[in-house]
């Protein structure tokens, strides 16, 4: 647990960049610090492991003050990844990834084999070790990063806007790898973003800055897109603000309606006399949807084959889905019917969005979901 | 002190032809330096052979370039285009290295701009390459200067040194003051063309300055 | 005979390489230059390190290194010589060449420390190194290419200046040099000049070899490696 009691970080010249913060962070979840620049987010991210020392206040690490060790000996046992990773070029990445069981007294061989371990935990091949880090891409960098984070097995993880400085697609798969990571590990992260949608995928609780240093609002994602404290937070969590809190409720409510599908390779006339509304379904031979037809699509073929099919909208997984895939499906979906699959991937039914809407209703009135 | 006083007229004319024997290599090398430096920025293979070259060429101590420019340009030993020819190869060793570098640093969105609003490659080069690169040339050129003017005095050990001439006789004549009058007018020149090229460079680079404005 | 000829002979003549010609100069040439270069680097490395590493007084280096390139050489050897006396006149001379030694080497090694990316610098602090780990394992090995880049301008600048060293009574190959001015014999003289340039060119060579070898492949220049995976 971390705790931040009445922490303050004023500069010599007179600004405040922290102000009073009081905050306690929960073991074994993502604790995401967000805001627009100059809130003070990495300030306090940096005065866990004493990068910057807090001018006022105390922070307690397991309710001991970070002050009663010396610097270098707090930061061995709290992993620390940075924006461009800050590998160290002329070291290859397998020492890069053994510099704190090194510092620590670990012996060169040992560290090595466990740091050959760990580039295959964040997802990169072992050959790699060898190679420096100039000669991997950029996100390779960071899984590199992560991996050196988290060699000494730190229960504390610090990420500084560890991924803002790769393209959005890498960005993407490595929150993926953070979450599935986190699942395995279950460290208590401090994650800091300029990036709000980053924040609510990775976050566990978030909390906002205002410029100036002060908290604007602590609380899970839902609770920031359902309830923001006040307008800085309303519209800094910005615009879809409703829609994106659609992905926190569960879909467990929405019925799913039959769904008229077709064999790939079936006879055109087969097909025309299985439309619903005008549309079918066609499925491979698990019954996992690869596309739709219709009465137009059907009218100048007499076998349904894989290059006529018009391609479908996203897929809504019934068990695990949320009313945000729900709905989407239903929207996305050229039919205005959303498929809904098992967790095998096999179509089970359709939805459409009213009864998205009708289940979020219910919902409300339920109480389920704060108004 | 008296010697100093009663040189005075012979230190100012002497400091004169040191100057010349300096700059006249900086401003040939600079114009030698200018095209060779824009094909090094140009070509690879161009530059894959000036700039070691270069490199070479900057590595021969003065002294012995100095004695060996007769055998390359057929002059005689005394001849004080041997020292004037001398500091123009090290000058465009120099500067060929800092006119590819400042020219590979003009931001290739400016060039290219430049090209769709129809420059041809010359007019560019003079209207917008050149002047962009100014900064960073000019460093070179205040090296050059600098450094030319010091080895100036090298060539007074072959006869032609301007103020160097100083050091060879106040060295066999036992005369400290005169070789110490050599050094301050040497230093002198040095800051003088130093604060000259500053003031050149910022008059040269108007829109510079607006950066450090508050 | 012409010019290159006399020169020719000259560089070949067997009575020039006996043990009192060409060798003798040649290690006199050398041992100026290797006694200066560690003291310089003793002075030079560890001051530029600190000021690169607490990043202060970095202004001071740049204007020293400025002011003492204007410094005529020549000037400060017939200056410090005489005045120390012709006993002292190695001591003299190596005190010449420290001075001249220093300030590339401070610069460099300075600029070095100082130009490492602050990324690296604050991962380093950020895992648990102390100051000193940070400068030693992470700031100096990363300031390698340009110390050794530094190493190798003032080794230049100190063979170039020792080559002057003869006008004062010291040896040297710059004795070839002097002497052949002095007795009207350019083939010596041209000679000692030929001998000279190769010194400085061995020695940069050399000293490129060297910084090859010891700098960290990490740390090679990406564009080489490009260059020669199309040519």
């Amino acid at each position: 647990m971390i705790e931040f009691q009445a922490v303050t970080k004023r500069y010599d010249d007179g600004t405040v960049v922290v102000d009073s913060l009081d905050l306690t962070i929960e073991d074994g979840g993502i604790t995401v610090f967000v805001g627009p620049s100059g809130c003070g987010k990495t300030t306090s991210l940096r005065m866990i492991n004493r990068m910057i020392d807090a001018t006022s206040g105390t922070i307690l690490l397991d309710g001991a003050d970070i002050r009663a060790q010396s610097p270098a000996k707090l930061r061995r046992g709290i992993g620390y990844v940075i924006q461009h990773a800050g590998l160290f070029p002329h070291r290859s990445v397998l020492d890069n990834v053994a510099t704190v069981p090194v510092l620590l007294g670990t012996r060169k061989s040992t560290a090595r084999k466990q740091a050959a371990e760990l580039l295959e935990r964040v997802g990169l091949p072992a050959e790699l070790g060898k190679r420096y880090p100039s000669q991997l891409s950029g996100g390779q960098q960071q899984r590199v990063g992560v991996a050196r984070a988290l060699a000494a097995n730190p229960p504390v993880l610090l990420m500084d806007e560890p991924f803002s400085a790769v393209d959005p697609v890498v960005r993407d798969g490595l929150q993926e790898e953070l979450l599935r990571l986190q699942s395995d590990l279950g460290k208590t992260i401090v994650f800091v973003t300029h990036d709000i949608d980053e924040a609510i995928k990775l976050g566990d609780k978030v909390a906002v800055l205002r410029v100036g240093g002060r908290l604007a609002q602590y609380a899970t994602p839902a609770e920031l897109l359902a309830r923001p404290a006040d307008d800085f937070v309303a519209s800094f969590v910005g615009r879809d603000r409703g829609y994106r809190a659609l992905g926190f409720l569960s879909a467990q409510g929405v019925p799913v309606g039959p769904v008229a599908t077709v064999a790939l390779g079936a006879s055109a006339e087969q097909a025309r006399a299985s439309l619903d509304n005008g549309w079918a379904v066609v499925v491979d031979e698990a019954k996992r949807p690869l596309g739709w037809v219709s009465e137009g699509s059907l009218s100048t073929v007499d076998q349904v084959r894989p290059e006529d099919l018009v391609s479908g909208g996203s897929l809504f997984e019934v068990d695990s889905g949320t009313l945000r895939t729900a709905l989407d499906s239903a929207l996305s979906s050229p039919a205005a019917l959303g498929i809904a699959i098992d967790a095998q991937g096999a179509v089970v039914g359709g939805v459409v969005a009213d009864t998205v809407v009708k289940a979020l209703a219910d919902a409300r009135r339920c109480g389920e979901v704060p108004t | 002190m008296t010697w100093i006083l009663d040189h005075l007229d012979v230190l100012f004319t002497t400091s004169l032809d040191h100057l010349w024997l300096a700059l006249i290599p900086v401003v040939a090398g600079l114009l030698i330096s200018l095209p060779l430096g824009w094909m090094a920025s140009r070509w690879r293979l161009a530059k894959s052979i000036l700039v070691p070259t270069a490199g070479m060429l900057y590595t021969i101590p003065s002294l012995a370039l100095f004695v060996l420019m007769p055998l390359i340009l057929g002059t005689r030993i005394l001849d004080p285009l041997n020292v004037i020819a001398a500091l123009t190869i090290y000058t465009v060793a120099l500067l060929v290295r800092s006119v590819a570098d400042a020219l590979a640093a003009v931001p290739p969105a400016v060039t290219a701009a430049a090209t769709a609003m129809g420059y041809r490659p010359l007019g560019r080069f003079f209207a917008v390459e050149l002047p962009l690169a100014v900064p960073v040339l000019l460093a070179g050129v205040r090296v050059a200067t600098v450094s030319n003017i010091s080895l100036v005095s090298v060539g007074a050990l072959i006869g032609v040194g301007g103020l160097g001439k100083f050091f060879t006789e106040g060295y066999q004549r036992g005369n400290p003051a005169e070789i110490i009058a050599a050094i301050v007018a040497i230093l002198v020149l040095a800051l003088l063309m130093e604060i000259i090229l500053v003031v050149a460079g910022r008059a040269l680079t108007p829109w510079a300055r607006t950066g450090g404005a508050r | 005979m012409s010019v290159f000829e006399q020169v020719w002979v000259w560089l070949t003549s067997p009575d020039n390489w006996a043990a009192n010609g060409i060798p003798l100069r040649l290690l006199e040439h050398l041992r100026y230059t290797a006694t200066a270069i560690p003291i310089a680097a003793l002075i030079a490395v560890p001051l530029g390190a600190y000021i690169g590493h607490t990043r202060r007084g970095g202004t001071l280096v740049v204007g020293l290194l400025n002011s003492v390139r204007a410094l005529p050489e020549l000037g400060m050897l017939v200056l410090l010589v005489p005045a120390m006396g012709l006993l002292l006149a190695f001591e003299a001379l190596t005190i010449v060449l420290v001075l001249i030694a220093v300030p590339p080497l401070l610069a460099g090694t300075y600029a070095g420390v100082r130009n490492v990316e602050p990324s690296i610098v604050d991962a380093a602090r950020g895992m648990g190194m102390s100051e000193r780990e940070v400068l030693f394992g992470v700031e100096l090995p990363n300031a390698l290419p340009l110390m050794l880049g530094a190493l190798r301008a003032a080794t230049l600048q100190v063979i170039a200046t020792a080559s002057i060293a003869a006008f004062v009574s010291l040896g040297g190959l710059g004795r070839f040099v002097i002497d052949g001015n002095a007795l009207r014999q350019f083939d010596q003289m041209a000679g000692g000049a030929v001998l000279i340039a190769a010194l400085a060119i061995t020695a940069e060579l050399v000293l490129a070899g060297v910084q090859w070898l010891v700098v960290s492949p990490g740390l090679r220049p990406t564009r080489t490696r490009k260059r020669k995976a199309t040519t």
